[in-house]
């Protein structure tokens, strides 16, 4: 359709609303799509359990057990909204866990091991940004890197289990605000607070704009004399500096820092993402996505140890629901293409 | 009066080989500017100098008599000079206010405002003409919509020099002048303007001044109303323009030869209805219209790469059934983009492999052709289109446009193909390169291929069809031999609705 056409017809007619709000929103497609499989997951959860499912305990507790995958998929949307990928987020975590258990046992005030845990994570997701900017690494293989670097540093830290006695960080699980039967714990509302932070800073600041202009073009987003090395660099930072959170929200959550910890969960926290409609080669998503991905992720979890099945289940649900939306996002994206 | 910018003694290296050696270049405030050359003349790396996306080997830049130099397209859009490139840089999956405002978005304390923004966007859009909705995303939108969108974002700016690079490949006639009357308004604030073009006419149209380039050197630099236009081609292409082979034509509406390929009635989901097509044996059949009439979706209807919805083609009074380019080609009937970076060239391979890509796709897997009868094969291509520099090695993407159009034929050609589907070959490659592809279907043609030719040139379809197809509306309103139209007669054709009753 020329220019002209459009034109002309968009003077003769005026766009629906309907019409309208795809052209405006239509990235969003996958999300909701998302939204819809949580609600039919819901419903049916519901009805296979006859009534006992959507109570305000188990949502509640859907929100608490899955605060640390929250707070990865976060960071990971960055990522991933570049075009990137990051490996070492579970290993990140698993480092900061265990180093924040280490600094508490040790004696040192929660005031600096909390802040160590979030700088340690940072830091490795510094080494990989840069890796993947100014050595032109694949982000694939510098955050592999940073997946056996994370692991190995956690190990070195200690290799059994360390038991956590703070009160300030256990007070972050234990404490329940409650408001009827529903309740939220601190550790929830860090996840949701990231959520928040993070929607706001892709929406509103030039740093969030530029991630996903990089993730549309980048050779387009440098030739805007858009801050490309900058933002690059930065997702990868933000990402570590998730997983350390993530680490610390585990932390309490556990009680105890453990080097074993989130073996394969990088890989849990790319399902939750994909799942909540970001493209895994960038550039179309959105972080309120990723958290719908990682309850969608909760509720199936939730559901099978429900239903007493076998805990492999999980992994085919989530691998054949992975399936399902690269499908629909590639539909999705063939289809916006072929209406130019 | 003292130049805005001036570059001296600007030269760029490419590994050995020099894309700008020793070029001078001055653009004074107030004036359009226009760069000519051949392709690989060096106007795309002269341009990246000026804006910071190429560092200059020697030479000196400087700006309103200091020097500077810049590290990256942003320092240079800082001091006001913006750039929109031949290949489209824009970010599909933003919206148009973003991809407008981006990286200078109106903020209130570090937060951007989406409102400020799209009024902002908005304005500057109905600036240009184009009243289309800030907020949509840009990937939803034309490819001549995005290209205004990125003139929109160059001329947001208070800038100072603009540099437009091609900016007309892709606009209709009714754009183009809508952007000749921007730029007349940006000239009278003050404005430098550097415009890149290979429409003659608009070069003439709008152009106060011409620096002409050859193979990275400079040439000239010369007022745009003491050149004439022979002048002009003669130092762009260094040699006279008597290359041009006039091809016979056949003074009769229907091809005189078999018919290799006959198209009845068909239609496609947008684009083009109820479509008649007759192909004879050794023809070239050209097919005018404007962007967007339905050229491109008749195209590629015709070469199985998009299924048509109705109608019947049969290729030697067989009826076949084209459901991919693939069914497509084993029939001998081949289809060449009119994007050749993105559906054509596959910029990170070599040349070698380019060439050899389509032919080993047909063999299959199983039967490799050996290593020595590629490079045999390659050559022998290189060597019968001139393909420059003849590296089989060289990736394909560093070739110039004209160059990769060549890379491309040849692979289609290494087919042996019956029906040869160009669409717009000569987009956005100069004219010497412009004359050998015309010169090329010709003798493919006389040599018994059929050959369907897409151009948006009128006076290029007129030389190089034997017979002319109009496209207009999703159409073919009218087929005549070439030698009964005049230049002037199908551009009416092209041009305006239904009054003729056609």
């Amino acid at each position: 359709m020329t220019a002209m056409a459009t034109r002309i017809q968009e003077r003769a007619s005026g766009p629906s609303f309907l019409q309208t709000f795809l052209s405006r929103h239509g990235g969003m497609m996958p999300t909701f799509a998302a939204v819809g499989i949580l609600l039919l997951l819901f419903v049916g959860a519901e009805i296979f359990l006859r009534g006992d499912f959507i109570t305000p305990r188990n949502i509640s507790a859907l929100l608490l057990d899955n605060a640390y995958l929250l707070v990865l998929a976060v960071g990971m949307t960055f990522v991933i909204l570049t075009g990137g990928i990051d490996l070492s987020v579970g290993s990140v975590m698993a480092f900061s866990g265990i180093l924040g258990a280490k600094l508490l046992a040790d004696g040192v005030p929660a005031v600096v091991a909390v802040p160590a845990m979030l700088l340690g994570g940072a830091a490795i997701g510094l080494m990989i940004g840069i890796l993947v900017q100014y050595f032109d690494v694949q982000p694939f293989i510098a955050s592999l890197a940073g997946l056996f670097l994370g692991r190995g540093l956690a190990y070195v830290v200690s290799l059994s289990s360390i038991k956590v006695e703070e009160s300030s960080l256990l007070w972050l699980q234990s404490t329940r605000i409650r408001l009827g039967d529903w309740y939220i714990t601190p550790t929830g509302l860090i996840a949701l607070g990231t959520v928040a932070i993070a929607a706001f800073v892709l929406h509103l600041t030039r740093f969030g704009r530029t991630v996903y202009a990089i993730g549309g073009s980048e050779q387009s987003a440098r030739l805007m004399g858009l801050k490309v090395a900058r933002a690059k660099v930065g997702v990868y930072v933000i990402s570590g500096l998730c997983g350390g959170l993530a680490g610390l929200v585990l932390t309490a959550y556990s009680g105890a820092g453990y080097p074993r910890n989130g073996i394969g969960t990088e890989l849990d926290a790319i399902a939750a993402v994909v799942i909540g409609g970001t493209i895994l080669t960038g550039g179309r998503g959105y972080v309120i996505g990723s958290m719908i991905g990682v309850f969608v992720y909760g509720t199936i979890k939730t559901i099978i140890s429900f239903m007493g099945a076998e805990q492999s289940w999980m992994q085919i649900i989530v691998g054949a629901l992975l399936l399902l939306f690269i499908v629909v996002q590639r539909a999705i994206v063939a289809r916006s293409e072929g209406r130019r | 009066m003292r130049p805005l910018l001036e570059l001296t003694g600007a030269t760029v290296r490419f590994g050995a080989d020099a894309a700008l050696d020793r070029v001078d270049f001055r653009l004074f405030p107030g004036e359009v500017h226009s760069l000519m050359g051949e392709n690989g003349a060096g106007k795309s790396t002269l341009i990246k100098a000026i804006t910071g996306a190429l560092p200059l080997d020697a030479g000196e830049l400087r700006l309103e008599g200091d020097h500077v130099a810049f590290a990256s397209p942003h320092e240079a859009q800082a001091v006001g000079i913006s750039t929109v490139y031949q290949e489209i840089e824009v970010l599909p999956n933003l919206s148009v206010a973003e991809n407008i405002c981006l990286g200078r978005e109106p903020r209130r304390a570090g937060v951007i405002s989406v409102r400020l923004m799209q009024a902002r966007a908005r304005e500057i859009l109905l600036d240009l003409g184009l009243d289309i909705d800030p907020a949509s995303m840009l990937g939803q939108h034309s490819v001549a919509v995005q290209q205004l969108v990125a003139i929109a974002r160059a001329i947001s700016t208070d800038v100072r020099i603009l540099v437009l690079d091609e900016p007309t490949s892709s606009l209709d006639l009714d754009e183009v002048a809508e952007l000749f009357r921007v730029i007349r308004d940006l000239r009278s604030r003050g404005v430098a303007i550097l415009f890149v073009s290979h429409f003659l006419d608009q070069v003439y149209e709008i152009c106060d001044r011409v620096t002409v380039l050859r193979d990275g050197a400079f040439v000239g630099e010369y007022l745009t109303t003491e050149l004439l236009r022979i002048d002009l081609v003669q130092k762009m292409l260094g040699r006279d323009m008597a290359d041009l082979k006039e091809r016979e034509h056949t003074d009769d509406a229907a091809p005189e030869a078999a018919v290799v390929l006959e198209a009845r009635g068909v239609t496609a989901a947008h684009g083009i209805a109820d479509a008649d097509v007759d192909l004879g044996e050794g023809e070239v059949l050209g097919v005018a219209g404007l962007l967007g009439s339905g050229r491109t979706s008749l195209a590629r209807a015709l070469t199985g790469v998009n299924r048509p919805h109705a109608g019947i083609i049969r290729i030697e009074g067989a009826g076949v059934h084209l459901d991919s380019p693939r069914r497509a080609m084993s029939l001998g009937v081949v289809y060449s983009s009119e994007d050749r970076r993105r559906d054509g060239i596959v910029a990170e391979l070599s040349v070698l492999d380019n060439i050899t890509l389509a032919l080993q796709a047909e063999r299959g897997v199983l039967r490799q052709l050996p290593v020595a009868r590629r490079r045999e094969l390659a050559a022998s291509w290189v060597e019968a289109l001139d393909i420059r520099p003849a590296d089989l090695d060289r990736p394909a993407g560093t070739l110039s446009g004209g160059n990769q159009q060549k890379v491309l034929l040849a692979r289609l050609l290494a087919l042996s193909p019956r029906v040869l589907v160009l669409d717009e070959p000569t987009r956005g490659i100069d004219v010497g390169a412009k004359v050998e592809i015309q010169n090329l279907v010709g003798e493919l043609a006389d040599n018994g291929m059929s050959v369907i030719f897409i151009s948006a040139e009128l006076e290029e379809v007129l030389r190089v069809g034997d017979r002319v197809a109009v496209v207009r509306d999703g159409r073919i309103v009218r087929t005549a031999p070439a030698g009964a139209l005049s230049a002037d007669a199908l551009l009416a054709l092209v041009a305006q609705p239904d009054e003729d009753g056609e």
